[in-house]
Order: structure tokens, then sequence, then C-alpha cells
């Protein structure tokens, strides 16, 4: 068996170590990671139930007396492992910013108005066939302080539980046709294009409802066994 | 069929106000026989606190999942149980331990680790992931330190105490 092993990232993954992001300099591991044995990986995650889940909880819009500013949306989509099979009662949290760009959060400073009807978290569980969908506000873009002239792009940070512990993801989802996705460099820390576009939602006139909200569709892919093998 | 993996992206700064729900941080409740507190900082390679990590601690063998964001000071808890060390059908033996998640701001995918237990010396020294780790001052990193009501385990992402992580 191996020791000690560089785990070659794939292209698709990004790196620990991104200087462009600049806070990954202190932050990312300098030695090489460990690779499990994939018989030691196969570790299955938490499962969560519908106690965690209140009926409005995937509704965004209706956490408060009064309906927040900004683009109503839908966004659903399906979770999927590596095989395409669906993945059911599996937790999905997100959070984001208002419309304005600001998070109701005590540390954002960015001064743009906080809305009252706006908190901006939600969660919900996947259906039988892993349908996930939530109603909320199209987010803003913000600045931020990694560079000079730095704007995040609109986005909705995701939290995705699967049946293994290997699955878990914590991503963040965009939108099309968002001209500061190219100067992100944290959507360009994921060295493939093909990989990147993956977390870009695509608008769906099927999902948009009409007289009411604007859809977005976007699937969510778990990661699969690892598919190099441990020992060549 | 192979579908392409969806990638991850940091957490950000700002998850506790999604993913931050009080009382996540007790995989069992106060009082549970054999509980125990387990605590630490995140720091990285200046030795700063991060202020902006959240920790899950996950027990596969007794199904309890916990979860924690880091304070001011860098600091994380959480109460859980040590598990038997029973091995899953099909898995060789292992030392008790827990799986330990890492996100934060800055970590553009999380990192994976382990938690073992310091009154476990046989169990962990004929441990097969332990025994992947050559260095016995890395390995060192994966053993929680007892005090005197709590157990410590501090998670260094970077520098001369870097915490070992596990690519899976």
């Amino acid at each position: 068996m191996t020791t000690m092993e560089q785990v070659s990232l794939a292209s698709d993954r990004p790196p620990y170590l991104y200087p462009p992001y600049r806070s990954t300099v202190l932050r990312a591991p300098q030695r090489p990671l460990i690779l499990l044995p994939q018989i030691l990986a196969r570790v299955a995650g938490p499962v969560f139930g519908d106690g965690q889940v209140g009926p409005l909880d995937h509704d965004l819009t209706r956490q408060h007396p009064g309906e927040p500013l900004g683009e109503r949306i839908i966004v659903t989509g399906r979770l999927l492992d590596g095989d395409g099979r669906p993945v059911r009662n599996a937790l999905i949290e997100v959070w984001q910013t208002n419309a304005a760009g600001r998070y109701a959060h005590t540390r954002d400073q960015h001064p743009a108005p906080l809305d009252p009807n706006f908190t901006g978290a939600g969660r919900c569980l996947t259906d039988g066939e892993g349908r996930y969908r939530f109603v909320t506000i199209k987010p803003g873009a913000y600045p931020w302080k990694n560079h000079p002239n730095a704007w995040r792009p609109a986005h909705i940070h995701f939290s995705v539980f699967g049946t293994a512990f290997i699955h878990r993801l914590v991503t963040q989802m965009y939108f099309p046709g968002d001209p500061l996705l190219d100067h992100d460099p944290i959507l360009q820390s994921i060295p493939s294009e093909a990989a990147r576009t993956r977390l870009v939602s695509t608008f769906d006139l099927g999902v948009t409802q009409p007289e009411w909200a604007l859809g977005y569709r976007w699937d969510i892919v778990l990661r699969g066994p690892r598919e190099t093998p441990m020992e060549a | 069929m192979s579908l392409p993996a969806t990638p991850p992206q940091t957490i950000g700064p700002f998850f506790h106000m999604g993913l931050d729900v009080p009382g996540t941080e007790r995989l069992v409740p106060a009082g549970h026989p054999g509980a125990v507190r387990i605590e630490g900082r995140v720091l990285d390679g200046a030795g700063d606190p991060v202020i902006d990590a959240l920790i899950e601690v996950w027990d596969s063998e007794g199904g309890r999942f916990g979860r924690c964001a880091t304070d001011a000071e860098g600091r994380y808890h959480f109460l859980a149980v040590k598990p038997s060390g029973r091995p899953a059908e099909g898995t060789p033996s292992q030392a008790p331990h827990l799986h330990v998640t890492v996100f934060a701001r800055g970590l553009l995918d999380h990192l994976v680790t382990r938690i073992y237990f310091p009154d476990e010396e046989a169990a962990n020294a004929a441990d097969p992931v332990l025994a992947l780790i050559a260095d016995p001052r890395a390995r060192a990193t994966l053993v929680a330190r007892a005090e005197a009501e709590s157990l410590r385990f501090d998670i260094h992402l970077q520098g001369e105490q870097e915490t070992v992580f596990f690519a899976c």
C-alpha cells in the first residue's frame, strides 16, 4: 500500500491554493493529502428527515410579513449521483444576498440596503425523483476586497448531503450571461471551462411561471467513487 | 453512464445565515452516558484564528452528526461519544474515530480529517488509516489531547503542525 501519495486534483476541481483568490494563501494545506483506500473511504453519510425542514423553508419570499423586493425566481433541478441516479430525501440548504447584493449577516459591510422582508436562507429535501425547488429573489452582485474593483457575480450558495460521506458538497450556483463570471477568481479557480459551466444555471421558460416568476434550472451531480486505481 | 461531478466552491464568510443552527454542535444530548466535550481552534498558516470556518463531525457508527461554526477566536466545540470502533460490514477493523469536514472562506474545496482518541493507544497503533501516515508527528495531529474535562483537537490548516487531511 502506498503511504503518502500526492493526489492529483482533476481539472474539474479547484486546487486548494489559488493565489488570485487571496484567502487561499494562508489556508490551503501545504502537505499532500493522504489518499484513503477505497474500502475505508466508503462511509455512509448522515441522513436527514422531514423533521429538519419546515413546509415553507423552500420559499425565501414568504418568511416575513411582506414580500421582498427584487426579481422573483424559481430555482429547480435534480440531485443525481455519478451514475445519473436520483438522490432522494437529501438535504439541500441555500443562502444568498438580497436583490441589492447585501447579505443579512452582521459581518457584511457592503453599503447596500437590507430588505426587511428578506433573510436569504432556505432548505428542502429532494423528492422521490431527486428534485429540489426553491422560490426566491434573484441575488445581486456585490463588491469584495480580494483585489481592486473586485465584484462577485450573483450567486446562490448550496450545501448538499448525498448518501455517502464523500458526497458532501458545498458550492455556488451562478446565473447565465453574467458578465462578472469571467472576472471572478472563485469561479475561475476551476481549471476546466466545461466544469465551470456546470455551476451556471440555465434559464428555462418551462420552469418560468407566467405573470409570476422566472425559472432557472440547475442539476447537481455528486462525486462518484474515485476513478483512479489505488495501486497502479 | 458516468456524469461529471458538480465542482465545489468555497463556503464563503456568510454561511452562518444558512447553516449555523444553534444546538447542532451536540451529537448527543447533555448528560448522555459517555458524552465527551471535544473542543479546539482552527488556525491558518500565520497562526491566526480562522473565525469563519464551519466544522462538521460525523460519527458513522452511531449515526450522529454535528456542526459548529468557529467563533471570534477560531474556537469550536462538540458534544460527542467515542464510537466503539466496531468495523462496518466488509471493512477492516479501525480504531474509534470521528469523521471531520472543514469548510471555510479561502477553502475552495472542503477538507476531510479524523479525530482519534488518546486513550486508545493500542487500537491507534493498529489502525490502518493512521498507518498510512509515515511521519509520527503528522500522525499525532489526528489524536485528540486529553485535558481536564474535555478533549482538545486543534486544526492547523498550514505550517509546522499542519493537520493531516485526507482525499477520499
